[in-house]
C-alpha cells in the first residue's frame, strides 16, 4: 500500500499521543518507585478511578469539572491509601508489597462496579476541542492535539521542577541515596509522601484525559497497567528521563509496529522489552547510575 | 457404540429422577455476574425471568432456578457446571455468555446428558464441529449474523470494503461470515485488520490505514468497552462523511450505544434483535422488560427472553427430564420478538431472521431504524454429526 507523507504524519501524531498519555501514568509511578522503591501496581487503578471521578462530576458540571477536580480527588484516594496502607507496608519488602497493591487491584475493581455498575460509561469531548484542526497538511482530531500539548507541558513542568528547584533537588537526593538524604535533614518520609500524592494526582489526571477518547469500563485500569510497567522498566526506574524516553519509545513501536507489521503489533513492544532487559536490564535512562 | 452408551446413560439418568408430575423442573443458570460481561448476564438473566412471568404458566410445571457465576473463566465455569449436574441434579442448564466458557463445558454437558440452552456465545464449532443433541441455541452464530450483510452491501453499490475485528476467534468468524458472502456477490475487500484483542485502546493507527485504503466502506466487528472506543474514535477521525461505517450489530448495541453518543448516528449495522422491531411479540416483550429493569432490552436480554420461552414450549410438549428435554428443545419453533424463530435440528443452531439497522437518533437518546429484514437462513453443517432427533 503506498502511503503519502500525510498518512506518516498522521501516524506519527498517533504515536505521540498514545505516548504522551503513557507518559503521564507511568511518572508517578516511576519516581514512586525510584523515591522508595515501593512497588504501587495500583497505580493503574488510579487511573480508571480518575476516569469514573470525571465521568461522574462531568455529569454535574460538564467536562472542564471533571479535568480539574478528579485528580485532586484521586490524589485525597491516594492520601487514604497511603496513611491506611502503604506507610505500614514501607518496611515489609518487594514482595509483600506486590502482593498487597496487586489485591488493592481487585478490592478497586469491584468497587467501581459496586458505585458505577458494569456498563461502559463515558464523556463528551469538551466543545472547546470538538471537531479537528488542519496541521501540517492534514485533519486531526483536535482533541488528541490537547493530549499531546498536555502531556508536554507536564513534561516541561516537572523538567523544571525536579532540575532546577530545591525540592526537586532534595526529591534527585532521596532516589540516589535516601539513608545519606535523610542524614543531611531531609524529611525522606515527607517527601514520599508528596510525591505519592502528586504521583496519584497525574494517573487521575491520565483517566480523566483518556476518558472522551476511550470508554470508562472497570477494567480500564488493568489494561493500562502493562504499557505502563513496560514503559518504566525500557525506560529505567526513577527518572524523568527514562518515563519520557520510554513512553515515545513505546508509543511509536505499538502505531508504526500496527502499520508496518500488523502480525507482529502486540508481540514487538514484548520483543523490544526482553531486548533492552537483555542488553541493559537497568533501563535505558536509569536515575542511578 | 458411544451413541448407544450416552441413550443408556441418558435413560438411566431419566430413570433415576423420580417422574412425578406434581415435582418442578430444575434449572441451572449458568452466566457471568462478575467480570467483563457481567452487563450482559444480568441482561440474560433479567429476559430469562421476564420470561418465566410471561409464559410460565403454560407449563404445566414450575421451575427452580439455581444460578451460578461463571466470572468469565472456563476452569471456573467447568466447577459450577459440574456442581449443577452433580450436586443439584438440574434437568437443565441455560446460560454461557463467552465462547470459551462454552468450550470448557461442552464435553462435561455433552457426556453427561444434561440439555443445556445456550444464550450468548456464538462460536460457529459449537453447532458445527463440536455440536452436541444436548446443547441447543437460541442466540445466534457469529457467522449467522453477517453473512447476509455481504450481499446486502453489495446491493447498496458498496464494492470495496476495508475490515477490521478483534484479533480471536469471533472476531475472524464474524468478519468471515461477511468477508465470504461479500466477495461471492462480486465484491472486494481491499483491506484487513485484526486488532490485539482486548489489549488495542487506541484504533488511530488502523483507522489511518483504512482511510488509506480507497475502500468505499469500513465492516468491522466490535464489542463492550472496544466498541464504544472503536465508535467514538472513528468520528473524531471524521471518517463517517466520507468512508461509511457498518458492521455487525453488536457494535452499536443498546446496551451501549448511549456511551457512543452522536458518534454512533449514521452507523448501519446487521444483527438479529433490535428494540425497536414492530411486532406485538415484541411490543409485550420491551414493555414487561422496561417495567422490570428501567431500560430498554438489549439482544443479550432476548437471547435469556427466547432461551426460557424454549424452556416452557418444551415443556409443554410433555417434556420434563433430562432426555426429553434435550429432545424437545431440538424441536422447538414460536413467534418470537425476533420474529419467526426455529431450531435447525440438523445443528441445534437456532433459524432467525437478521436486520439491518441503522442507529439514528430519537426523542429519548438514540434509537435504532430497521432498514431491511433478510431472510433466515439455517447454518450449513459445517462438519457437525448427530442423532436425529428420536421421537
Amino acid at each position: 500500500m503506498a502511503h503519502d507523507l500525510g498518512f506518516w504524519t498522521l501516524q506519527a501524531l498517533n504515536a505521540l499521543q498514545l505516548s504522551m498519555l503513557l507518559f503521564l501514568l507511568s511518572i508517578g509511578l516511576t519516581v514512586i518507585f525510584g523515591l522508595m522503591h515501593f512497588v504501587n501496581l495500583a497505580h493503574g487503578s488510579l487511573y480508571a478511578l480518575g476516569a469514573y471521578f470525571a465521568a461522574s462530576l462531568a455529569a454535574i458540571g460538564g467536562y472542564w469539572m471533571g479535568f480539574f477536580l478528579a485528580p485532586v480527588a484521586v490524589a485525597g484516594v491516594g492520601i487514604l491509601l497511603y496513611s491506611g496502607l502503604i506507610r505500614r507496608m514501607r518496611k515489609s519488602g518487594p514482595m509483600a508489597q506486590v502482593l498487597v497493591t496487586f489485591g488493592l487491584i481487585f478490592v478497586m475493581l469491584d468497587l467501581t462496579r459496586i458505585f458505577w455498575g458494569d456498563l461502559a460509561l463515558a464523556i463528551d469531548v469538551p466543545t472547546l476541542f470538538a471537531g479537528r484542526v488542519e496541521l501540517l497538511g492534514i485533519e486531526y482530531p483536535a482533541y488528541r492535539l490537547f493530549i499531546i500539548g498536555l502531556g508536554l507541558a507536564i513534561f516541561a513542568a516537572l523538567a523544571f521542577v525536579l532540575g532546577r528547584t530545591q525540592i526537586g533537588a532534595m526529591i534527585r537526593a532521596g532516589v540516589d541515596n535516601d539513608a545519606m538524604a535523610s542524614c543531611l535533614g531531609i524529611n525522606v518520609e515527607r517527601l514520599f509522601f508528596i510525591v505519592f500524592c502528586v504521583g496519584c494526582a497525574l494517573a487521575g489526571l491520565a483517566g480523566v484525559v483518556a476518558a472522551p477518547l476511550l470508554s470508562v469500563t472497570p477494567d480500564m485500569g488493568l489494561q493500562i497497567l502493562i504499557p505502563t510497567l513496560i514503559v518504566i522498566v525500557i525506560g529505567g526506574l526513577g527518572s524523568l528521563k527514562g518515563a519520557i524516553a520510554g513512553s515515545l519509545i513505546y508509543g511509536f513501536v505499538q502505531t508504526f509496529g500496527a502499520v508496518l507489521a500488523p502480525q507482529l503489533a502486540s508481540v514487538l513492544i514484548y520483543a523490544l522489552l526482553a531486548a533492552v532487559l537483555v542488553i541493559k536490564p537497568v533501563g535505558l535512562f536509569p536515575a542511578k547510575g | 457404540m458411544k451413541r448407544a452408551i450416552l441413550a443408556a446413560l441418558g435413560l438411566a439418568t431419566s430413570l433415576a429422577v423420580p417422574a412425578a408430575a406434581e415435582e418442578n423442573i430444575k434449572v441451572g443458570l449458568l452466566l457471568p455476574f462478575s467480570g467483563v460481561y457481567a452487563a450482559l448476564g444480568n441482561d440474560i438473566e433479567a429476559g430469562f425471568s421476564v420470561a418465566l412471568e410471561q409464559f410460565g404458566s403454560e407449563a404445566g410445571t414450575g421451575f427452580d432456578i439455581v444460578r451460578e457465576d461463571t466470572e468469565v473463566k472456563p476452569p471456573v465455569a467447568l466447577g459450577k457446571a459440574k456442581k449443577l449436574i452433580l450436586q443439584d441434579k438440574v434437568d437443565v442448564m441455560a446460560g454461557v455468555v463467552s465462547s470459551g466458557v462454552l468450550g470448557a463445558v461442552r464435553d462435561m454437558v455433552h457426556g453427561a446428558g444434561v440439555p443445556l440452552i445456550v444464550a450468548n456465545a456464538g462460536n460457529d464449532e459449537a453447532t458445527g464441529t463440536s455440536c452436541s443433541p444436548y446443547i441447543t441455541r437460541m442466540s445466534f452464530s457469529n457467522g449467522q449474523v453477517n453473512r447476509p450483510m455481504g450481499q446486502w452491501m453489495y446491493d447498496q453499490g458498496i464494492r470495496k470494503v476495508y475490515t477490521l475485528a478483534p484479533d480471536y476467534a469471533a472476531g475472524r468468524q464474524m468478519i468471515g461470515g461477511f468477508a465470504g458472502t461479500f466477495t461471492a456477490a462480486g465484491g472486494e475487500i481491499v483491506g484487513q485488520d485484526f486488532t490485539p484483542f482486548q489489549k488495542t485502546q487506541d484504533f488511530g493507527p488502523y483507522l489511518a490505514q483504512a482511510k488509506a485504503s480507497g475502500a468505499d466502506a469500513v465492516y468491522v466487528f466490535y464489542a463492550g468497552g472496544e466498541a464504544i472506543s472503536f465508535v467514538k474514535q472513528y468520528d473524531s477521525f471524521g471518517l463517517k462523511a466520507d468512508l461509511p461505517l457498518y458492521g455487525s450489530g453488536f457494535l452499536t448495541s443498546p446496551l451501549y450505544v448511549n456511551a457512543e453518543g452522536p458518534a454512533a448516528e449514521g452507523v448501519i449495522t446487521a444483527l438479529h434483535y433490535v428494540p425497536t422491531l414492530d411486532n406485538a411479540a415484541n411490543a409485550a416483550f420491551v414493555a414487561a422488560f422496561e417495567a422490570k429493569t428501567g431500560r430498554l432490552p438489549s439482544e443479550f436480554a432476548v437471547h435469556g427472553y427466547d432461551a426460557a420461552r424454549a424452556l416452557v414450549e418444551a415443556a409443554k410438549a410433555g417434556a420434563r427430564d433430562r432426555a426429553s428435554l434435550a429432545d424437545a428443545l431440538r424441536q422447538v419453533s414460536f413467534d418470537g420478538p425476533r420474529g419467526k424463530l426455529s431450531i435447525d435440528s440438523a445443528t441445534n443452531n437456532i433459524v432467525q431472521p437478521v436486520y439491518v439497522y441503522e442507529t439514528v437518533a430519537g426523542e429519548g437518546g438514540l434509537t435504532q431504524k430497521v432498514l431491511a429484514e433478510l431472510p433466515a437462513e439455517a447454518d450449513p453443517a459445517n462438519g457437525c454429526e448427530m442423532a436425529p432427533v428420536s421421537n
